[in-house]
């Protein structure tokens, strides 16, 4: 199973509370994992990749195990540790300030 | 007796506000969406429970919620915005082309007729409509597609379909505006559009007489006289007796003919108000003093609307979809301010109350009046 983290908003937006467990088909990557994140959770669809260009949204950025891992390409493996449940996937918004 | 329900939406959520007939009492509920840009709720007409509210975020993009039970619970629905066939080019503000992104929806517009059909006008500037609801959306692309959108730019808050008028005497034909395109009109359930600027003058483009390039700030009718329309400009308060074929300035005695809003009271399709607002950039009334004008001759000659609103040490701004009436008698008339008041005259007005203090920022302002 792959956990992911998502932002307050999005937890509140699909109604649900703490991590995401998902089952994610091999081979696990943003792709794959956005995929069955937004198939569990339609109406997170738009709200971390443009529904066309799949791009990740600008405001956001991707981290597992201490790594950046929002500029590695859609289709790149995700780091063994997030495939094993080890560690979880972890979506980020930017922080704002006042 | 009748009840009035007032939507607001603000920089971080919505509220909705209510009251019996007298619209002396109000209660609020809220902030629905904390934390998210609202930029607009409305409920159809046909269906008073049924609302709809374009929800965003920098962080998230967009979202549509639906509510059936006059906004007590929502659920989210559709939120692909996709142009049809290639986006193309409009102008940026170097004017240099740009190609057509979707940012967010600034109005919905339900139909007259049908709860589950409703417009949305959105940045950048397009016309799309849904009939199931909200779940899917689509371009009416003739708007957008119009050989004048490559010379489109945006205004300082971007290029935003802001306002949609629907003739309720003729289901064929639509009023839709842009900043900073212009007004434009369709005859034909939105197939085919024509701009409808000429009259306006804009100091601000290369050509101040251009068929498109000026930015309307708002636009407004009366349901009952559809022929005519009154209009906020980028300066200028400005009326159509033709249906925007021509248009005529009407700023009159005003004290600057710059500011966001412009209403009709709900019985009296001649009497109008703005709120002016001192510019260049400064967007805030002048002389510190918040005051709605009245006009009750379609413009030209205004009263200053002041009882209840400060006089004083006021630099608080009302934006373009930010005041809105209501159909009791006497008609109520609502406004909220980039301050966070939501102000209301329940006669027509001449008195003013702030119903709300201390809200985010106040994006826009609707009003249902209810059995």
């Amino acid at each position: 199973m792959i956990r992911v983290f998502l932002p307050a908003h999005l937890r509140s937006l699909a109604k649900i509370e703490g991590e995401v467990t998902l089952e994610v088909r091999h081979p696990v990557t943003q792709r794959s994992l956005m995929d069955a994140l937004e198939a569990r959770f339609p109406v997170l669809r738009g709200t971390i990749r443009d529904h066309v260009s799949q791009k990740r949204r600008p405001f956001l950025r991707f981290f597992a195990s201490q790594e950046d891992l929002s500029h590695e390409g859609l289709d790149t493996l995700l780091p063994d540790t997030v495939v094993s449940g080890q560690e979880a996937f972890l979506i980020i918004g930017s922080v704002a300030g006042g | 007796m009748s009840k009035v329900r007032v939507l607001v939406g603000t920089r971080k959520g919505g509220f909705i506000v209510t009251s019996d007939g007298k619209r002396q009492n109000w209660d609020i509920s809220g902030p629905h969406f904390g934390g998210w840009e609202i930029y607009h709720i409305k409920g159809s007409p046909v269906d008073p429970n049924r609302l709809y509210a374009s929800q965003s975020s920098s962080w998230f993009g967009q979202v549509i919620e639906r509510s059936n039970d006059g906004g007590k619970s929502w659920e989210a629905v559709g939120n692909e915005f996709k142009y049809e066939g290639l986006p193309g080019t409009h102008q940026w503000y170097d004017g240099t082309p740009h190609p057509w992104e979707f940012k967010r929806v600034w109005h919905l517009e339900p139909s007259l007729d049908d709860p589950d059909k409703v417009f949305a006008g959105v940045e950048d500037a397009a016309l799309f409509q849904t009939v199931d609801g909200g779940k899917t959306w689509q371009e009416i692309p003739g708007l957008r597609q119009h050989h004048s959108g490559t010379k489109w730019a945006p205004g300082a808050g971007g290029m935003c379909l802001h306002t949609i008028l629907l003739d309720p005497h003729d289901p064929g034909r639509m009023y839709i505006a842009i900043s900073a395109a212009g007004a434009f009109r369709s005859d034909d359930f939105g197939k085919t559009w024509r701009p409808i600027n000429q009259g306006l003058r804009s100091e601000y483009i290369p050509d101040p007489t251009a068929e498109v390039g000026h930015c309307v700030h708002r636009i407004a009718m009366h349901p009952s006289h559809p022929n005519v329309l009154f209009m906020q400009k980028h300066w200028d308060v400005m009326r159509s007796d033709n249906a925007g074929d021509s248009w005529q300035e009407v700023s009159g005695n005003l004290p600057t003919d710059f500011g966001f809003p412009i209403e009709v009271h709900s019985h009296e399709p001649e009497t109008i108000y703005v709120v002016p607002i001192k510019s260049d950039s400064e967007h805030y009334p002048p002389d510190g003093k918040l005051r709605v004008f009245r006009s009750r001759k379609g413009g030209m000659e205004w009263e200053a609307l002041t009882n209840g609103l400060p006089q004083r040490d006021c630099y608080v701004n009302v934006l373009r979809n930010a005041m809105a009436v209501d159909s009791l008698d006497a008609c109520g008339v609502y406004f909220g301010t980039t301050g966070g008041q939501v102000y209301a005259s329940a006669d027509a007005g001449d008195n003013w109350v702030s119903i709300v203090q201390n809200l985010p920022p106040v994006l826009s302002v609707e009003v249902q009046t209810l059995p």
